[in-house]
């Protein structure tokens, strides 16, 4: 049996199946290390049954599924495990709304909703794997989704 | 089919029969657009105009529509005089609006305003243009002016030349014509081509259009020329403006290779594209285009207001 290379977690959230080399994007999302002081743990290129992928642990914090969600933007295919007792608690796979809500900047410098009026970015779902997404307010694409994420 | 307070943000809030059917009722519409006979089925409805981008067809269309239709107007031609100059938002501006008037149209610089301005707004919104963004009421009136001309757009051929690239009208126009199933070929110079969003959408609805950088290949085909301005405005920089002004000019030389029902349209302004000689001739549609934008706001003034000539 080969050996992790990083240790099993007693409690917290283990986001597999990342998409390889896309880690710090998904710590971007999720405004990590920002809002966390716990260990966080990342593993990048590591060999799965799929080929490579890349994984993310956090200690003694549960995400929310909602806010983990965004980060199928940058890895559509990551799955949420929530540990408890260095058990497998709960355990999803990762799925992106209709429409992303304040998380992605318009590459369209002259979008209205990059001007300083009282709205937040709004972003329409066209395909969620790969993911694309079209600004419900010029309907412009951003071509790198995770070069846009706020 | 449902027009009473509908906002007309994009070309794409319509079906292609909901087209049809502003068509059929905007031809309905040209006595009443002439003068030859008149309404007052508005009365008791204000339109706000809300204009912060300089239009002459856009807006005076706009407003003859409703004097036409028997409504009143208020609103503004330029920003200076409001209190945008003071920092105001324009979903502020929009919410004032909306509580002074039953109608907006809406032109800005910023694309998107529009789909904000609805947002704010209990009133129905009209895209007046914004940005590089859609120009919807555009988009119909040239639909219309091409069905009432050619009789149909299936099979027509249609080339769209000039600024493919920042040209508002084009990029709605690409989608709507091949909604039509018309036969579409994109003429421009390299750096201003037709974004591959615009072309993927044409094919999705089984339209391939056919794209060339050389005018004279394609002029003895067509028989619908659409000219564009190049917008200095629209360029982000002098140089790469420079590069391509000027490229083409349609004069009475090159219509000699042309068919002989070839009909030319602009959205105007004009600034040296189209010779002033090419006016007198039987291919210049451009001016009776620009009237159909009377008739074609007047039907949707009518139908989103939901008071309908019998």
């Amino acid at each position: 049996m080969k050996e992790l290379r990083i240790q099993p977690i007693k409690s917290g959230t283990v986001i597999d199946h990342i998409t390889a080399g896309h880690a710090l994007k998904v710590l971007r999302i999720l405004h990590i290390p920002e809002t966390t002081s716990s260990t966080v743990s990342v593993a990048m290129n590591v060999m799965g049954k799929q080929g490579k992928k890349d994984i993310v642990k956090i200690e003694k914090r549960e995400l929310d599924p909602h806010e983990v969600d965004k980060i199928a933007l940058v890895a559509p295919k990551a799955t949420i495990n929530i540990i408890r007792e260095y058990e497998v608690a709960e355990k999803h796979r990762v799925e992106l709304a209709d429409e992303i809500i304040g998380i992605v900047k318009c590459s369209n410098p002259t979008c209205v909703s990059n001007a300083n009026e009282p709205v937040k970015s709004r972003f329409l779902v066209t395909s969620k794997d790969p993911p694309q997404i079209k600004c419900y307010y010029c309907e412009r694409e951003p071509d790198d989704i995770s070069e846009r994420i706020i | 089919m449902k027009f009473k307070g509908r906002d007309v943000v994009s070309i794409k809030d319509f079906s292609k029969q909901e087209i049809q059917s502003i068509f059929s009722y905007a031809k309905k519409m040209i006595p009443y657009a002439k003068g030859e006979k008149t309404t007052s089925i508005l009365k008791g409805t204000i339109l706000a105009s809300l204009f912060f981008e300089p239009s002459t067809r856009t807006r005076l269309s706009f407003e003859s529509a409703m004097h036409r239709l028997g409504g009143k107007l208020i609103g503004f031609a330029e920003p200076s005089s409001t209190s945008l100059k003071k920092g105001e938002s324009l979903a502020d501006t929009i919410r004032m609006a909306d509580a002074y008037s039953d109608l907006i149209v809406l032109r800005h610089h910023q694309e998107g305003a529009a789909r904000l301005a609805a947002e704010f707004a209990d009133a129905p919104v009209l895209n007046g243009g914004d940005g590089a963004g859609q120009h919807p009421t555009q988009c119909l009136l040239d639909l219309f002016t091409i069905i009432t001309e050619k009789k149909s757009i299936k099979n027509k051929h249609i080339a769209l030349l000039g600024d493919l690239k920042y040209g508002r009208t084009v990029h709605s126009l690409a989608y709507a014509l091949s909604l039509f199933g018309a036969d579409l070929t994109f003429v421009s110079p390299d750096n201003l081509k037709m974004p591959k969003e615009v072309i993927n959408e044409c094919k999705e609805l089984h339209v391939e259009p056919k794209s060339t950088t050389s005018l004279e290949r394609v002029i003895k085909e067509v028989d619908v020329l659409y000219v564009t301005r190049i917008q200095r405005e629209r360029f982000p920089d002098a140089e790469e403006y420079n590069k391509v002004v000027g490229t083409y000019k349609i004069d009475t030389e090159l219509l000699q290779k042309a068919k002989e029902d070839m009909i030319i349209m602009h959205p105007l302004p004009r600034v040296t594209e189209i010779d002033p000689e090419v006016d007198r001739t039987p291919h210049a549609l451009y001016f009776k285009q620009a009237f159909n934008g009377v008739p074609v706001r007047m039907a949707l003034l009518s139908l989103i207001a939901g008071r309908k000539i019998a």
